[in-house]
């Protein structure tokens, strides 16, 4: 029984449960099995903010235990040192110092930029993710957010890390 | 197969539009409040209630109308709720109430970890927990059922890991309960519901001799299950809710015995499982409430070492759990913690009250934060409303030169929900010193989410209905000064009043007005959608006065 394990970190307000669901729903439209979890409330209030998407043939916790994600989304330099001892030993860290900064038409797309380098590590096809994010955004939003997907899942590939 | 994915509070509220719930109600509080939220999304009747008493005594009626009721809080909100329920257990319900207690271990947003389990016990009613967003669904219109067939309140207990996370759901076709909602009537059962104690002593007896025919019927009822895994029978483990997930992650090669009805237990059930492994381990989040009720049956359990009461539990601490090990935890890295919005209209009231060296009654909301540094601006905060009577409680036994420094401050939504009596009390009860309440009106329950509330004069759904006037309310109940004041563009106003009201021996209560700078833009657009409807029935009025008729 495998299972993927993903954090997505960041601060109140970024976009970090944004991008946890787009990912949860990207596994749902796989067929797979999936759960996510996060903690609300008070970490509306600029507070740092963690999300645990896990997804494979059968998933029974919700949360990723401490050490043991397979990948941690970064979203605010801020927590990188925070959220570290959520990744596991050879765990991928995607941090935010991943996407040039002026390759990003719209700051607030920095959570779909980052699943796009996510994307690139997974078996999960880059239409079901921009699916899940033409199904979680109003149209407005939906260029500028392909946009910084395709430009996420390029830097990953250019990092030339090998799965 | 319709799969979607949903958070356990969203499951509820299908599960109680697939129920035929005519009614749900409740107060918001995290985690509980999405459950309305959807509901009412979904087409259902949902209302938000003054507080989780009033709520429950709303459903309570709807469910001796016989209607299927839904009300919903947080677990501190069944202590606000628990006079009303603790009689319900007694009176029954003529159609359906299920009392969703949305419990917080570890208090991601609350005050307290109590364990609600304790509540079922103490009132004698039957509770039921999921552990995932499909047993939400499914287990809440079996709650649905039960409260029909036993005409008895049933508590549906979650955790905040229930609540939000999500997980999929695939809803039963055709929709829940195998029979059709009831169409609501009234029936008098003058014995049954009139709780005088020559009423209440027999009913006491009825409540009982429910709760054994449950029991029985929980023996073999699909809600606990035992679950034989392919290891060699060594450990057996009994959990419910999470900490079932977590311990079947944890420890895969262990057989199950899985509880979904919590109170009454399946004790017999329990007693041949145990004796059917070599070790029975009870894995729970919070109090040892199984463990504890198994080895008063006489049987024989291993439960978790006491420092895993405190906190949630989670995969990790589950296999520490069942090795016996408590060598000290990592404290996971604590982050950037909340603070108050840059922009929100309390930061001059906090700034005002740390320049004057007040003693600082506080409350429940985001204001709480306030607590936080720069202003470190709030020495007490402990229940709902609490602000004012403790407030008073400093003003009567303090010198005359500390009481005199005392403040009360108290959220609009805190203040309808349980600010009001301390108000009365304030007038009848006055400190020598006179004594300040400032009420932080920002027009919106702002920690949970902006929920509205009856001083904003918007529904649930934002839909306008009568508004409560704080202002006019402190001045019926008798308090002499009464100021309204926009703090955070008239500082220094603001500044003037506190020191004069300080000053003043007199009862004052001071609404410190301006919207939640997060709900603002949605409070304008609600406001405008009210006025156009108010415009609209004013022109469809005119349509019908006398002389109209020949248009």
């Amino acid at each position: 029984m495998s299972v993927t394990n993903v954090v997505v970190a960041g601060l109140g307000g970024q976009g970090v449960i944004k991008a946890s669901d787009i990912l949860a729903d990207t596994a749902l439209l796989a067929g797979l099995d999936v759960k996510k979890s996060e903690i609300h409330g008070m970490s509306q209030r600029g507070g740092s903010v963690t999300s645990d998407v896990r997804f494979g043939t059968a998933v029974l916790s919700p949360m990723v235990p401490r050490g043991e994600a397979d990948y941690l989304l970064v979203l605010a330099e801020s927590e990188v040192e925070v959220a570290r001892p959520l990744l596991r030993a050879g765990g991928i860290l995607l941090s935010p110092d991943l996407i040039p900064d002026a390759d990003l038409t719209n700051k607030r797309s920095l959570n779909v930029a980052l699943l796009g380098a996510l994307s690139h590590y997974l078996d999960l096809s880059p239409e079901l993710f921009l699916q899940a994010v033409r199904e979680a955004l109003p149209e407005k939003l939906h260029a500028v957010n392909e946009r910084a997907f395709e430009l996420g899942r390029k830097v990953a590939a250019g990092q030339g890390t090998i799965r | 197969m319709d799969r979607q994915l949903l958070s356990g509070d969203e499951a509820v509220a299908l599960a109680a539009l697939h129920t035929g719930i005519a009614l749900g109600t409740g107060y918001p509080g995290t985690p509980s409040t999405e459950i309305l939220e959807t509901f009412d999304a979904l087409g259902g009747r949902a209302q938000w209630a003054p507080n989780e008493k009033v709520a429950l005594e709303v459903a309570l009626g709807a469910a001796f109308a016989n209607a299927r009721a839904l009300v919903t809080m947080k677990h501190v909100g069944l202590n606000v709720a628990a006079d009303p329920l603790f009689t319900a257990a007694y009176t029954g319900v003529g159609g359906a109430l299920v009392v969703v207690t949305a419990d917080d271990p570890g208090m991601s947003s609350s005050q307290n970890e109590q364990d609600n389990r304790r509540y079922a016990i103490a009132a004698g009613l039957p509770m039921i927990e999921p552990s995932d967003s499909q047993e939400a669904y499914d287990f809440f219109v079996a709650a649905v059922e039960m409260s029909e067939r036993w005409h008895i309140p049933v508590l549906f207990r979650m955790t905040t890991r229930v609540c939000h996370s999500k997980s999929i759901v695939a809803a039963r076709a055709g929709g829940g309960a195998s029979a059709p909602a009831p169409r609501p009537h009234f029936e008098h059962d003058i014995n049954g519901r009139v709780m005088i104690p020559a009423n209440a002593r027999p009913a006491h007896r009825r409540l009982r001799a429910k709760l054994a025919e449950i029991g029985e019927w929980g023996e073999t009822c699909p809600l606990n299950r035992v679950e034989r895994s392919g290891g060699d029978g060594s450990i057996g483990i009994v959990a419910s809710g999470i900490s079932y997930m977590h311990a079947v992650e944890a420890a895969p090669d262990a057989s199950f015995l899985k509880i979904g009805l919590v109170n009454p237990l399946p004790i017999e059930k329990v007693r041949t499982f145990a004796a059917s492994v070599r070790r029975t381990f009870v894995v729970e989040e919070g109090d040892p409430v199984i463990a504890d009720s198994l080895r008063a049956a006489g049987i024989a359990v291993d439960s978790k070492p006491e420092m895993y009461r405190f906190g949630e539990l989670d995969v990790a601490r589950v296999r520490r759990i069942l090795a016996g090990d408590t060598s000290p935890e990592v404290a996971s890295a604590r982050g950037k913690p909340p603070e108050l919005c840059p922009a929100c209209p309390y930061h001059t009231v906090y700034a005002t009250l740390q320049k004057h060296d007040c003693i600082v009654a506080g409350d429940i909301g985001c204001y709480s934060l306030g607590v936080l540094p720069p202003y470190k601006a709030m020495d007490t905060c402990v229940a709902m409303g609490a602000s004012i009577g403790v407030g008073l409680g400093l003003r009567h036994v303090l010198p005359d030169e500390e009481a005199r420094r005392v403040v009360s401050i108290i959220g609009d939504s805190t203040f309808v929900h349980s600010g009001i009596s301390g108000l009365v009390e304030m007038a009848y009860n006055p400190p020598r010193t006179g004594h300040v309440v400032i009420v932080l009106d920002n027009g919106t329950t702002a920690m949970t989410g902006q929920q509205e509330h009856p001083g904003t004069g918007r529904r649930l759904d934002h839909g306008p209905t009568n508004q409560l006037s704080i202002e006019g309310l402190a001045t019926a109940i008798g308090i002499p000064s009464v100021t309204v004041i926009d703090a955070y563009a008239e500082p220094e106003e603001f500044d003037r009043l506190l020191q004069q009201r300080l000053a003043a021996t007199e009862l004052s209560v001071i609404v410190a007005r301006r919207p939640c700078i997060l709900a603002a833009a949605d409070i304008r657009k609600w406001e405008g959608q009210a006025a156009e409807f108010r415009a609209r029935a004013a022109e469809q009025s005119a349509v019908c006065e006398p002389g109209e008729e020949n248009r």
